[in-house]
């Protein structure tokens, strides 16, 4: 899938959160790094189509993305989208949060969105969870099936905002080994974290963002062995600081 | 000694942790009944009242009736303040401004002023300006209005406590904003001001009895006219005291039952 953003610039209330992103390249596993306040969510949201950007277009594959108001939902049912938290909706099970959409969204009959319910339960570990609440989930099971449900309509590019962020390390490590799995078969995604490990070895690029420029932008690998800028060298080493 | 004081404490006194145990539940609550029935026995037995309820007899069909138009009163009203509230709560928020700021002084102004001054002014100047004679009507219109106001509050709140994330989830699946309010938001709402709304159909039924004032023949009109005549002042107002209760426990009940069962906050 083939992502371009040109000049992409966002305000809030003459605040300036990006300026000026540009970029155009194939999307498969791309992570977006940078220290907090430096614009990543937000860029993410615009790509996702939950926040039009003050300024420049976005254009996957080849056609820009309009963002007017009746156009987006189209748009934003072709992606799958991961809240760092409460992403799914309080009122329904597991199962139906998976489900729902697809009937409503993709026109799937009730019987078939909750078969693929089922199969996507199943590949995720939630069997025994399906018919709970998202209340009644843990931290790592809640993630889990937001996945699910991201992924349920086979999106073109799957967008993570910050999955672990809330979650203990031992869900962390639960939901990131998840997300490896659906690279690994295939699933372009985008994912804003500050899991450096999960960005240096399951991620094929990498996105630098500081005080919302675009600093650096490249293979992961040559971006961690090779940092370029200044702040991207502090940036990697204050957080290797406390390495064990 | 000690010892056996701290065991009968210990019957008046909750677990640290948990319900409540069933038997003893009940008799605490017993005990807090008997206390008040005591009380209320003692002062009537101070100014040497003794009750004569003779007078059922002769008024129950009138008492019945009343009972009946309370009931159709306040339910007519729960249905239009309602469809009303909700009107006036998107109204809150729309961006056509004259429309708002009407929500919000009708808002300000129902709430802001005693029910009494209310019934009296749209009586009086606005049913007689318009012609709405039929008192019925014209006390089902009044408390409409009334509750109105108060329910588009909680239905105001309701909206607000939804978590922002929910309204963006639903928009990152693909809802439309008709799907959004209509897989998302209604159900979370009804959920949240379920609760609060039976409760308001208490309140209705309690100020359905202001109406009395414009002579509309509910219940308390109807004990009212005839404790003048029977002048049995104290018999009367106890009966109506017990047959609101009728009315109003079973709401306040299953307003409870509501909060409880759609609580899914909590982890059952």
């Amino acid at each position: 899938m083939h992502l371009r953003l040109e000049n992409i610039s966002k305000h809030f209330n003459g605040t300036e959160v990006l300026r000026q992103v540009c970029l155009a390249d194939e999307i498969g596993k791309l992570a977006i790094v940078g220290p907090s306040g430096s614009g990543k969510t937000t860029l993410l949201r615009i790509i996702g189509g939950l926040l039009q950007p003050s300024e420049g277009h976005v254009f996957v594959d080849g056609s820009r993305v309009d963002y007017s108001e009746n156009k987006l939902p189209h748009y934003r049912a072709g992606l799958g989208y991961v809240f760092q938290q409460n992403g799914l909706f309080h009122h329904l099970s597991a199962r139906k949060n998976i489900a729902l959409p697809l009937q409503v969204v993709h026109g799937v009959s009730e019987e078939e969105s909750l078969e693929r319910a089922q199969l996507l339960l199943e590949r995720f570990g939630l069997v025994h969870e399906g018919d709970k609440l998202p209340a009644q989930l843990s931290g790592g099971q809640q993630q889990r099936a937001a996945l699910a449900r991201a992924i349920a309509a086979s999106p073109k590019l799957v967008l993570l905002d910050e999955p672990t962020s809330a979650l203990d390390p031992e869900y962390t490590n639960e939901v990131l080994d998840v997300i490896n799995d659906l690279g690994k078969t295939g699933i372009r995604f985008i994912i804003v974290t500050h899991e450096m490990g999960f960005a240096r070895h399951a991620c094929d690029n990498l996105l630098f963002l500081y005080g919302g420029e675009l600093l650096e932008y490249g293979t992961s690998s040559a971006l961690f062995e090779n940092p370029r800028t200044l702040q991207l060298q502090r940036f990697l080493s204050k957080l290797l600081e406390w390495r064990v | 000694m000690v010892e056996r004081l701290k065991y009968i404490a210990g019957f008046f006194l909750a677990p640290k942790a948990g319900p409540v145990p069933h038997l003893k539940g009940a008799l605490n609550y017993l005990l807090v009944c008997v206390i008040i029935i005591f009380l209320f026995w003692l002062s009537l037995s101070a100014i040497s009242v003794t009750f004569n309820f003779s007078f059922l007899d002769f008024y129950g069909k009138r008492i019945w009736d009343g009972f009946v138009l309370t009931i159709q009163l306040s339910a007519s009203s729960l249905i239009i303040s309602l469809i009303l509230g909700a009107l006036v709560a998107a109204g809150q928020s729309t961006r056509i401004l004259p429309l708002r700021y009407l929500c919000d002084v009708y808002v300000k102004i129902i709430r802001g002023t005693p029910l009494i001054v209310q019934i009296y002014l749209f009586f009086y100047i606005i049913g007689t300006a318009w012609g709405i004679d039929n008192r019925f009507i014209a006390g089902v219109f009044i408390l409409s209005i009334f509750e109105g106001a108060y329910i588009a509050e909680i239905i105001r709140g309701g909206y607000l406590s939804l978590d922002s994330t929910q309204l963006e989830a639903a928009c990152s699946v693909g809802f439309t904003k008709k799907q959004t309010l209509r897989y998302v938001v209604l159900p979370q709402m009804i959920t949240r001001t379920l609760p609060a709304l039976t409760g308001q159909f208490a309140n209705v039924i309690k100020d359905s009895s202001l109406l009395s004032i414009i002579a509309v023949i509910e219940m308390t009109q109807a004990l009212r006219e005839i404790s003048a005549t029977t002048f049995q002042l104290f018999e009367c107002y106890l009966l109506l005291g017990a047959l609101y209760l009728c009315l109003t426990l079973p709401i306040t009940f299953a307003s409870r039952l509501f909060e409880k069962r759609f609580n899914y906050a909590l982890k059952t």
